[in-house]
């Protein structure tokens, strides 16, 4: 098995001693196969065990290890060593606060995904006894592709809305609004509408579109913002120029 | 242990220097500016045609010498940039689902392209211009 010599400048904060972020920079003996996260994982136990960080699944599914890596928001368990020359500069995710080294404060995202309601919330109630709620294929591929958002916040890091105005709820709490609302067997599009349909909702968003280009699971956040937008326009048109309806 | 979270600060001013991604927006929504300042060329010789042929053959006099060429020319890039930037992201605001699967973005690229040189080719004709 090949072994090189990986050099990674990462930022560490210990908020018990500094004043602010420092780079420390580490060279870790690694395998050809690993990825930015094993380099951290090598450096923790056998260099410094004072490096702060999170981790868990190592295979793209928990979305708890997204980092800055060279200045692009990415889940270290999916960054390939071989991909990358020199060194390696490695932060914590931007647009959130710094709680130690690589981990950061996501107090803010939870709130906001709480806000929008991201569960099924029932168009009609059904007994057990009148059986599953019953979606044909078709329906369910209207929202797949944004069910598969893990929560790695990525798309918040790489947002300069978000990082201009932190009142904005964001690309991925409103894409998961989004795909509840498309769900077949959902009734509580107007409750999401109330949070998502708002200034400091979708219509902060400006469509940069970084969301979209560094999201690890190809959910396209930037398109459930715009159908959201789209959506919430016809609702305004609906509201106002349709006879008799008073919604 | 108390908890003391570091607030990294953003420029309001330069953060679209940090990445290429950045600046590429920011290029498209620049363009408003000069789509903007077009409108008012047009609302300007609206204008002049309801004050009658004289008044409006003196404003193309006056927009016809060479710099109002070379500015109308800088003015078309930034609309052919604008009108090709927003095309290009039209399936992700307007997906159209077929069956269990969505028609291909390109296609819906396309139909704005055909929608826009058919309008081109109408307001031509109607000019007298074809």
């Amino acid at each position: 098995m090949n072994e090189r010599m990986v050099q990674l400048d990462v930022l560490r904060y210990d908020p018990q001693v500094d004043d602010e972020p420092h780079f420390q920079h580490y060279e870790v003996p690694c395998k050809e196969e690993w990825v930015v996260l094993d380099a951290l994982n090598a450096i923790k136990e056998s260099i410094d065990p004072t490096l702060n960080y999170r981790w868990s699944c190592h295979m793209a599914v928990c979305g708890s290890c997204g980092m800055m890596i060279n200045g692009e928001p990415r889940l270290s368990c999916h960054a390939f060593l071989r991909d990358f020359e020199g060194v390696i500069r490695v932060e914590p995710l931007a647009n959130f606060p710094i709680e130690r080294d690589l981990v950061t404060v996501a107090d803010d995202f939870i709130d906001k995904l709480k806000r929008v309601k991201p569960y099924l919330i029932p168009g009609e109630t059904r007994s057990i006894d009148e059986g599953e709620y019953i979606q044909t294929p078709a329906q369910l591929m209207k929202y797949r592709h944004f069910s598969m958002c893990i929560n790695c916040m990525l798309c918040y890091a790489a947002c300069p809305q978000y990082a201009l105005q932190p009142l904005f709820l964001g690309p991925a709490a409103i894409t998961l609004a989004h795909r509840y609302n498309l769900d077949s067997r959902d009734g509580g599009r107007d409750e999401r509408q109330q949070v998502i349909a708002t200034n400091e909702g979708v219509w902060e968003c400006s469509f940069v579109g970084a969301c979209s280009e560094v999201c690890p699971k190809a959910v396209d956040p930037a398109g459930a913002l715009q159908q959201v937008k789209v959506a919430s326009t016809l609702d305004w048109f609906r509201e106002h120029l349709l006879p008799g309806d008073t919604k | 242990m108390s908890r003391r979270p570091f607030v990294r600060p953003v420029s309001r001013t330069r953060w679209y220097f940090k990445h290429p991604r950045y600046l590429r927006y920011m290029s498209r929504e620049v363009t408003c500016v000069f789509i903007g300042a077009f409108t008012l060329l047009l609302l300007c010789a609206v204008e002049r045609l309801s004050e009658g042929q004289a008044a409006y053959e003196s404003f193309l006099a006056a927009i016809g010498g060479p710099w109002s060429a070379l500015g109308l020319s800088i003015v078309l890039i930034f609309v052919v940039h604008n009108a090709i930037s927003w095309f290009n992201v039209t399936p992700k605001a307007l997906p159209v689902q077929i069956g269990e699967g969505f028609l291909p973005g390109r296609f819906i690229v396309a139909a704005h392209y055909a929608v826009w040189i058919l309008i081109s080719l109408a307001v031509l004709f109607f000019a007298g211009v074809l």
